[in-house]
């Protein structure tokens, strides 16, 4: 190769001033609502498309009620873990606009994809709040019904729900229910790690050739545990989607409105047949990975400060008071709701019984096994020979 | 009754197509299972006679293929997956073990995952490397699964369309060095008449011995009872069928009165379902043993260079050898 070719120098030239810049430097967000508070009427997405939101003062504080309830509850849960009321809790501080956005933006009959931190969005969807706190304490594994709530079990394993996600989609296709404004669609959520999963990657694949009506939402946090982004992607995220075919667009996923705007005009494409896109919701981690990690030990105090000062609640609080739609006695009646309502999923917490230790023989199967069947006559045998013992 | 003459990957088709016309929520799908009709021809014509949004071509990507599934039957489909070989699998394997299998027991019973992953698998066709497998022991470990194996043509017709109707997931192993043997199959008997999908069964009846095998063994052990027979040794040689639960319901009473038994699989023998099996015949029949429960398996190698295939794979004189020895001890 010849000196000096571009393509081929030396080792280090080129790559140096890559690095960092294509993952994290200047975001191209579309944002309704500065960390401020003020309001910006219409935004463009890299393919020009216009996004606004019109919502009445009610519905504006509905969103910061559900933006307060859910950190609320996340704090009580994060909590409750400290005090070893629960194994582990994934907290979602930092993340409530993202989630109440795109969950807002779903309608009953869409279906939702989540991982493990997705409270926000679960709340939206009319679950009991208390249902994933029986996951993380250890006493079953996510209780809601997914068909009923339209909102999948958690998914532990990264990126495994977005094939998941992407083959209901191609089920919705099949059944004919796209192609109209009351047409169903999919939501998968997940996060910046994810997006090096091959999984995440094949999901990408088959929802573009298969035309799913599927929205990709990934919420960039900026670290997989300790990883930063520039671990995963040298590339701004919501740019890959190009490479598979379909739109890509980055939100501030600290800002409810635009999250709310991006999301329900993803949706809506995909009900109407338009395939699937990819929103990254720019946001940030504001505690750790879960209870068990330090994100002292991989990330810096300005930082985090930086983020502080894009609150997404008290930039929704900025705006309802500089627009009168919200004044002190709403305020501080949200907080009392928020408080209620923790201090009972505390006492409801504590009084979740331990399952029956037979119970775990349940649901292997559909149809039984005549294996299990017989060890669970066994265990029970056993169990029973402690009746009237101190065990 | 309508009975043909088919060979078991015919036979398979047959079933298949019975499957799609029975339950219109039934899909296959898999890599070249549409126009090709598969790799072994065994979804041959379903894509011409169902559309392809029932017999889905899929982009080339096995996690994809199950994860997509998945997806699927949860929202009410029954996907058949064909994965085009057992050294495939891998790919896939977080999604089948981590997703499929556990699924409906972490939703306490309220999602359910119908779905059947077939899977040509053994040796014994000269194929080339991750072509020749034998990986049922990876499944039938992990609860939540069925794991079944067809070893004749009318097995394959009837049990392929119980894999698919039942609502349990099942990995469903088809002996691809048997795809092209041929036997009458009963086409129009009732499945539920059938013996069911999670039975065994004692495919020749012998008083000496007892032989256990599945999938591609069990004419391999059959041809072996045949051989042990001019020698005035009866062997009963029963096919499991199922692998995961495994029925030895069949196996313990036959041990019982023979008081002697041979297991034979090609998978590696170390901790592969043959010691699963002596184990268990072990702790039911021990007072009834003439002799310890012997293993007849694949070495604890990769699966070799397929030009000393047939010294890896057991066959018949490794069977026999066997049967002598639980007469010496």
């Amino acid at each position: 190769m010849a000196k000096g070719d571009p393509g081929v120098s030396s080792r280090g030239r080129r790559a140096a001033p890559r690095s960092k810049k294509g993952a994290t430097g200047d975001p191209q967000l579309v944002q309704l609502l500065t960390p401020e508070g003020e309001r910006i009427e219409s935004a463009t997405g890299p393919d020009g498309t216009e996004y606004r939101v019109d919502f009445t003062d009610e519905e504006y504080r509905g969103l910061y009620r559900d933006l307060v309830l859910v950190r609320k509850l996340d704090a009580e849960a994060t909590a409750l873990q400290r005090q070893g009321e629960l194994g582990l809790w994934a907290s979602l501080l930092g993340q409530e606009a993202a989630q109440v956005g795109s969950g807002r933006a779903l309608r009953t009959q869409d279906m939702a994809f989540p991982t493990y931190r997705e409270h926000g969005v679960l709340y939206c969807r009319g679950i009991d709040p208390i249902m994933p706190l029986g996951l993380f304490r250890g006493v079953d594994q996510g209780g809601w019904d997914p068909n009923e709530f339209k909102f999948n079990m958690y998914t532990i394993v990264i990126g495994a729900q977005t094939l998941h996600a992407t083959g209901y989609a191609m089920g919705v296709h099949m059944d004919g229910k796209t192609g109209t404004e009351d047409g169903e669609a999919v939501i998968a959520y997940f996060g910046d790690g994810a997006t090096s999963q091959g999984d995440v990657n094949e999901a990408f694949v088959w929802a573009s050739v298969f035309n799913a009506p599927l929205v990709f939402f990934c919420q960039n946090n900026q670290y997989a545990i300790s990883e930063p982004l520039e671990r995963q992607t040298r590339v701004p995220l919501y740019q890959r989607a190009g490479g598979f075919g379909f739109p890509g667009v980055r939100v501030d996923g600290n800002d409810v409105l635009a999250s709310y705007a991006v999301t329900r005009h993803a949706l809506d494409n995909a009900r109407l047949g338009q395939g699937p896109s990819l929103i990254e919701a720019y946001t940030y981690r504001m505690g750790a990975h879960t209870t068990s990690d330090d994100p002292t030990r991989y990330r810096i105090a300005s930082e985090v400060e930086a983020w502080q000062a894009k609150d997404p609640i008290a930039r929704m609080k900025a705006f309802l008071e500089k627009q009168q739609i919200a004044d002190a006695d709403f305020f501080a009646a949200v907080d009392e709701q928020a408080r209620t309502e923790s201090v009972h999923l505390r006492e409801r917490v504590l009084a979740m019984p331990n399952p029956e230790p037979v119970t775990m023989f349940d649901h292997v199967y559909p149809n039984g096994s005549p294996e299990l069947d017989e060890q669970r006559a066994q265990f029970t045998k056993y169990m029973e020979s402690f009746e009237g013992s101190a065990h | 009754m309508a009975t043909e003459t088919l060979t078991l990957g015919k036979a398979l088709n047959t079933g298949l197509r019975r499957a799609l016309e029975n339950d219109p929520k039934v899909v296959i799908m898999g890599e070249d299972v549409g126009k090709l009709g598969g790799v072994f021809r065994i979804t041959d014509g379903l894509q011409k006679d169902f559309g392809d949004q029932r017999v889905i071509d899929t982009p080339l990507a096995e996690s994809g293929i199950i994860g997509t599934a998945v997806g699927l039957a949860i929202r009410g489909f029954r996907p058949v997956c064909e994965i085009q070989f057992d050294g495939f699998v891998y790919p896939a394997y977080d999604q089948i073990v981590s997703q499929v299998a556990k699924m409906h027991y972490r939703s306490q019973g309220k999602v359910r995952i119908p779905m059947v992953i077939r899977i040509p698998f053994g040796g014994g066709i000269g194929a080339v490397e991750h072509h020749s497998e034998s990986p049922e022991a990876y499944f039938a470990h992990t609860a939540g699964l069925k794991v079944v194996s067809c070893a004749n043509p009318q097995d394959a017709y009837t049990m392929i369309q119980q894999a698919v109707a039942s609502d349990d997931p099942i990995v469903f192993l088809e002996p691809k060095r048997r795809y092209w043997e041929k036997d009458p199959v009963e086409l129009d008997g009732p499945l539920s008449g059938a013996y069911p999908l999670h039975s065994s069964r004692v495919v020749r009846p012998g008083t000496d011995a007892t032989v256990l095998a599945y999938g591609p063994m069990v004419r391999t052990c059959l041809d072996a009872a045949t051989a042990a027979a001019e020698d005035g040794r009866e062997l009963e040689v029963i096919d499991l069928r199922s692998l995961s639960p495994l029925d030895l319901t069949a196996a313990y009473e036959s041990v019982k009165r023979t008081g002697r038994c041979v297991v034979v699989h090609e998978a590696p023998g170390n901790l592969g379902l043959g010691s699963e099996i002596a184990a268990r015949i072990t702790e039911e029949c021990f007072y009834s043993l003439e002799s310890p429960v012997l293993r007849v398996t694949g070495f604890d190698t990769p699966y070799p260079a397929s030009r000393v295939e047939e010294e890896y794979l057991p066959d018949l004189d490794r069977v026999l050898d066997a049967v002598d020895r639980t007469f010496g001890w």
